[in-house]
């Protein structure tokens, strides 16, 4: 990789501080000193390739962590319910409704021409996550919304039973397709960890819904949701770091800047949950503070991951190296002298 | 679990591409949308060698787009006030000023010796300018992963947004590997350049096309231009230009190939352009796999949260069998 400025020498992120002006040196954003030096690259005045997403906070993060406590929380609810623990229940059932409802009104909000949202049921294309997400939550919205309200009624049990076993089949690939949602794009911090982030998604919504569980159900009928809150975590703070080892130098932007901070005190947050939730057989309000540290930390995740996204967009080092060196790899695989004829 | 296929020992340094995905991509663009009887598939070629940057593509483009103003900024970026591509911006013409490769003959402007002081060179610098376009990939991220069908596959092989259609989801925008598309904040819909779909309806070529004074844009059957490019580029090369070399030419990329491709003077990269992008899509196969298997653990979480805990207060069973 050519070291001669190139218009690299005049790449100045505008407007932020903190690196040379050259787009290398071993300074990251917000000036913190990197373990590693920043890989040299050229890139055009230090412009962004890809377009940083439109998607708006909280909006969108929002989206992303209600579905996950609704998802997670249906599949509790028909576990209590089947076990015989109807308080639990009850309040994973209204986890659930009053989670996809708060999850969909966002998704709804960040559009450009809300009046359209149904536009996206036009069509059905696997090749979209956002149109499978759609077709998903207008069937789990219901059955979430019917098992909610018959089990508050008690109106129409069988359907509330039926309606409650449909949402427990739906809900965990609610707590997922988000994942793929920001996976499938160009953004280097979501994409590159598509094969980890359901798995984290998976563990944020389970550790949300445990926790939830956990703060509302009286304590006789809380051990199922103790349990699942300290799963949850666990699966979330592994798929984590695996997600993480996988980015290497690439997940600069899960441990700088606000995503960074964001993340980190997400990580605190779980396992300080984890830990207390595993604890809190006997204390009713070392439950409850387990159970509001997850839903937070579940919630602060989802921010930072989105965010994490957002700051690898926005810097062109974290689309260009990468695709330089497959590039640079390939090329030394042909053993060619001169630059090729196509690139 | 998968979680653990290919673990990593380090980062692993430059990873292979995902390959194409039989079936769902590839091939002729325009029959792959049904478009059974269909015309020959249009693109430009973009030959920086020989842009000026005069910008009367950006301009002629606007004009007959009615593309909205977007900033009549100064960037101190060179003489480039326009960026890059936007919701608003279908042409973009970049302005790099950089040293002249050593020894290497033929500076664009043969301009004046850099007295700014380079790394101790004080060698001649150059120009390179280039005029930036959506690419209408074979394989168009935006396309795929648009939820609404507004983004459709035109009989030329082009990509379109219907802007009766698009409801402003935003999804288009990040799934662009080339950071093409954009979504405007006064109508909330997502734009981007059509290739002229209602002149190339009627046998006239695009604006920018039309509107190019020397002819660095130029507009044609995919298959013409690029044997014009590959003459181009071996004319370019056995003159003294060994850096000259074509961008998105050929299939065998991560994009399945691009209606519209360039010839360049320097790495894709000093020009804004990705060095080697691939569609997102490429690995939704695998992204889909791996959220069931994820979504069948949260199953599995609950059902160990429920094993061994007993029944609550009304006994019953542990109820195996009724959870995803």
């Amino acid at each position: 990789m050519s070291a001669v400025p190139g218009s690299g020498r005049h790449a100045r992120p505008s407007g932020r501080g903190g690196r040379d002006p050259s787009g290398r040196g071993g300074r990251g954003r917000d000036g913190e000193r990197l373990m590693v030096p920043r890989a040299e690259f050229r890139s055009y005045y230090g412009r962004p390739v890809i377009k940083e997403p439109v998607w708006k906070e909280p909006d969108v993060p929002g989206y992303l962590f209600f579905g996950g406590l609704a998802g997670a929380s249906s599949a509790l609810a028909a576990g209590a319910q089947l076990t015989g623990r109807p308080a639990l229940a009850r309040a994973a059932k209204l986890a659930a409704l009053g989670g996809i409802s708060l999850s969909t009104v966002a998704l709804i909000n960040d559009l450009g021409r809300p009046a359209r949202f149904h536009h996206m049921l036009r069509v059905f294309k696997v090749s979209s996550p956002m149109s499978v997400g759609s077709w998903l939550l207008s069937l789990y919205g219901p059955a979430a919304g019917a098992a909610a309200m018959s089990d508050l009624t008690g109106i129409l049990p069988p359907v509330g039973a039926a309606a409650t076993a449909g949402a427990a089949l739906l809900g965990p690939a609610v707590t997922t397709y988000t994942a793929v949602l920001l996976c499938d794009t160009a953004v280097p911090a979501w994409h590159e960890g598509h094969r980890e982030m359901p798995y984290v998604f998976a563990g944020s919504a389970a550790s949300a819904a445990g926790g939830f569980g956990l703060l509302t159900a009286p304590a006789r009928e809380a051990a199922p949701a103790r349990r699942l809150a300290v799963i949850g975590a666990a699966v979330e703070l592994t798929a984590k770091r695996l997600l993480e080892r996988r980015l290497g130098d690439q997940a600069e932007p899960y441990h700088n800047g606000r995503s960074g901070a964001l993340l980190r005190a997400g990580e605190v947050l779980t396992a300080g949950g984890l830990a207390g939730a595993a604890l809190s057989r006997r204390s009713r309000l070392l439950a409850a503070a387990s159970g509001t540290a997850l839903l937070a930390a579940s919630a602060l995740t989802r921010f930072g991951i989105f965010e994490a996204g957002r700051a690898s967009a926005r810097d062109p080092i974290y689309t260009v190296v990468p695709q330089r060196e497959r590039r640079n790899a390939a090329a030394d695989g042909q053993g060619s002298g001169s630059p090729p004829l196509r690139v | 679990m998968s979680l653990s296929e290919q673990a990593p020992e380090q980062a692993p340094p430059a990873p292979a591409a995902p390959e194409r995905v039989p079936g769902l991509t590839g091939g002729d663009p325009s029959e792959r949308a049904g478009w059974h009887e269909h015309p020959p598939r249009m693109g430009f070629f973009t030959d920086t060698s020989v842009c000026i940057g005069c910008k009367a593509c950006e301009v002629a483009c606007k004009e007959w787009n009615a593309v909205p103003e977007d900033g009549l900024n100064l960037t101190g970026m060179s003489f480039d006030n326009t960026i890059g591509l936007s919701a608003s911006t279908w042409r973009h013409v970049a302005f790099i000023e950089q040293e002249a490769p050593e020894g290497g003959p033929g500076q664009a402007a043969g301009g004046p010796s850099d007295t700014a002081g380079g790394p101790g060179q004080g060698g001649a610098m150059r120009w390179l300018m280039s005029s930036d376009v959506c690419k209408h990939c074979t394989e168009a991220g935006c396309l795929d992963v648009c939820p609404t069908g507004a983004l459709m596959r035109t009989e030329f092989g082009t990509v379109v947004v219907q802007d009766d259609v698009c409801n402003g989801c935003g999804y288009c925008v990040p799934a662009c590997p080339f950071g093409v598309i954009g979504r405007r904040e006064d109508d909330g819909g997502a734009h981007k350049c059509t290739l002229c779909y209602d002149r190339l309806g009627v046998g006239m070529e695009p604006a920018c096309a039309k509107a190019c004074p020397t002819d660095s844009i130029q507009f044609g059957p995919l298959d013409e231009l690029r044997e014009r490019a590959q003459a181009r580029v071996a004319g370019l090369r056995e003159s003294g230009r060994p850096d000259a070399r074509l961008y998105l030419e050929g299939d065998d990329n991560g994009v399945g190939g691009a209606a519209a491709f360039f010839l360049l003077l320097d790495e894709p990269e000093v020009y804004g352009l990705p060095p080697d992008p691939v569609v997102p899509t490429r690995s939704l196969p695998r992204m889909w796999k791996h959220a069931g298997l994820a979504a069948a653990g949260v199953g599995a979480m609950v059902l160990a949260a429920f094993a061994g805990v007993g029944a609550g207060a009304r006994s019953g069973g542990i109820g195996v069998g009724r959870r995803g």
